[in-house]
């Protein structure tokens, strides 16, 4: 590790950030992979199932089985499509998802490393940024197909995630308000206190709507209108064939793991435990991988609950879907960043 | 190059990173991917196994512009909270500029809560249109 140390400090962070980013992507895209497999064992076991079994033992070869599926399958382009559009869906949809992750800490520090990609100052904002241009894939694929379902579907999409997005962005401004700073690893030292200082415990109504406005930002149900299988024959993706259609939904996968990640740094206190003093940064290497592990933990507890929900909830028609954002989420967002703020002047 | 633009470099080099993870997978499986045969009917829209009717394109209701517009409106006061909610308890730490700040964004926040009271009585926010009194519970959409 000598020519390391040899390296200026700008060298070292760029080769540091690139190691970081390189393996944060790898696990995203792994935690994804076993997050469908275990969509598929959980939505069996819930109903009665049994669920993949071939593929190597308990099924744990699936993902790869289904990946290499969908690259040796026939990459094929309807002729009424719109063909560069339909090139570049599937790769815009996929890209912001794996964009998100920068700016969560997913752990204390290794060594002398912290654990976040890039620990901006504008945190969340850049987060909601990457989010929003998720909608571009989605409605891009729509528009791309030339036909009446995935166009329906594309349109619903935006329609859908633009209208939450305001409730989402909404909810947490009581959190920023508590923090003062927009740094999410900031964030997870307002919380690091005890169990009681997650914002979960603080923030509960700012919580409750966060959850279902990422719910709905992830197109999953009960808010999984977009690709209703029902009424638009599949939404969207219906045009796609091989990996494009697979990148659509290892898109949404991965969204819906950041926004886990996003939900347990902002509320339920990040890579820290109230115990054993691991609500500190980490000084031993042990401590530091311990912290990851927690993080990994939290996530996991949080997709578990994602999939949970599926397949235990009716979907939500368009206009009470359209109701619940604008007139009950966004009016009780902004009460509740107006409560927030008169508690701590009145405190002040 | 400054502090601030340089902790930007992680988050280019991620996005380098995606573009070659997505742009590798359309390639890759463009080239792996078996080619098949090309019929009129695989190059038909999926309509449910139908014969497609009419173009691929067809007209939206206009509600789905009005929610377009609601949300640039909203979104852009939402952003407007985030600096707010930044500096506020720094700024109530002060006697001078407590109150100025808290008041400054009740005010804000009256004028935006103005604002969507008045679209709600509009309808803007209501997906089906509101029914009148009088009017037939299923409205007749032949006419």
């Amino acid at each position: 590790m000598d020519w390391l140390n040899q390296l200026n400090p700008t060298q070292q962070f760029v080769i540091f950030s690139a190691v970081k980013a390189l393996v944060a992507v790898v696990v995203l895209l792994s935690i994804v992979a076993y997050t469908v497999l275990a969509e598929r064992k959980i939505c069996a076991a819930i109903q009665d199932r049994i669920g993949p079994n071939r593929a190597g033992p308990w099924g744990l070869l699936q993902p790869a089985a289904d990946a290499i599926k969908a690259f040796l399958k026939e990459d094929f382009i309807p002729a009424h499509v719109r063909k560069v559009y339909f090139w570049l869906a599937p790769a815009l949809a996929m890209t912001p998802a794996l964009l998100t992750i920068a700016v969560i800490p997913f752990g204390s520090q290794l060594g002398a490393q912290k654990m976040v990609i890039a620990d901006l100052n504008v945190g969340v904002l850049y987060t909601f940024g990457i989010v929003s241009l998720g909608v571009y894939g989605i409605v891009l694929a729509g528009y791309a197909a030339n036909s009446k379902y995935p166009f329906l579907g594309g349109i619903r999409a935006s329609a859908q995630m633009i209208s939450y997005e305001i409730a989402m962005g909404l909810s947490v401004i009581p959190v920023f308000l508590l923090v003062g700073s927009l740094n999410l690893s900031r964030v997870i030292e307002y919380q690091a206190g005890g169990l009681f200082d997650w914002l979960v415990f603080k923030q509960p109504l700012a919580f409750a709507i966060f959850v279902a406005a990422a719910f709905a930002e992830t197109n999953r149900l009960p808010f999984d209108l977009p690709e209703a299988e029902q009424e638009l024959a599949g939404g969207y993706n219906v045009e796609y064939s091989a990996i494009k259609f697979a990148m659509f939904f290892l898109g949404e996968y991965a969204n819906m793991v950041a926004a886990s990640a996003l939900m347990v740094t902002l509320f339920l206190g990040g890579w820290t435990l109230p115990w054993a003093g691991l609500n500190q940064p980490a000084a031993t290497l042990a401590g530091g991988l311990a912290h990851v592990g927690i993080f990994l933990a939290k996530v996991l507890g949080v997709l578990v609950v994602f999939i949970w929900v599926r397949w235990m909830w009716p979907r939500f028609r368009y206009d009470q879907l359209m109701d619940l954002g604008w007139k009950r989420l966004l009016p009780l967002a902004l009460a509740n960043v107006l409560f927030t703020a008169t508690f701590l002047w009145a405190r002040a | 190059m400054d502090a601030q633009l340089a902790q930007y470099i992680p988050v280019l080099i991620l996005l380098v990173l995606a573009g070659a993870v997505s742009g590798g997978m359309l390639l890759l499986a463009h080239w792996l991917g078996k080619a098949g045969r090309r019929t009129a009917a695989k190059d038909m829209a999926y309509e449910c196994g139908m014969v497609p009717v009419g173009g691929g394109s067809t007209r939206l209701a206009v509600k789905f512009y009005l929610v377009a517009m609601l949300f640039i409106l909203f979104d852009i006061e939402v952003v407007f909270l985030y600096p707010w909610a930044v500096v506020f308890r720094e700024l109530l730490r002060e006697a001078a500029t407590a109150n100025l700040i808290f008041w400054a964004m009740v005010s804000f926040l009256g004028v935006l809560f103005a604002g969507y009271l008045y679209a709600w009585r509009k309808g803007a926010l209501d997906w089906h249109e509101p029914r009148r009194a009088g009017s037939p519970a299923a409205p007749n959409r032949s006419r």
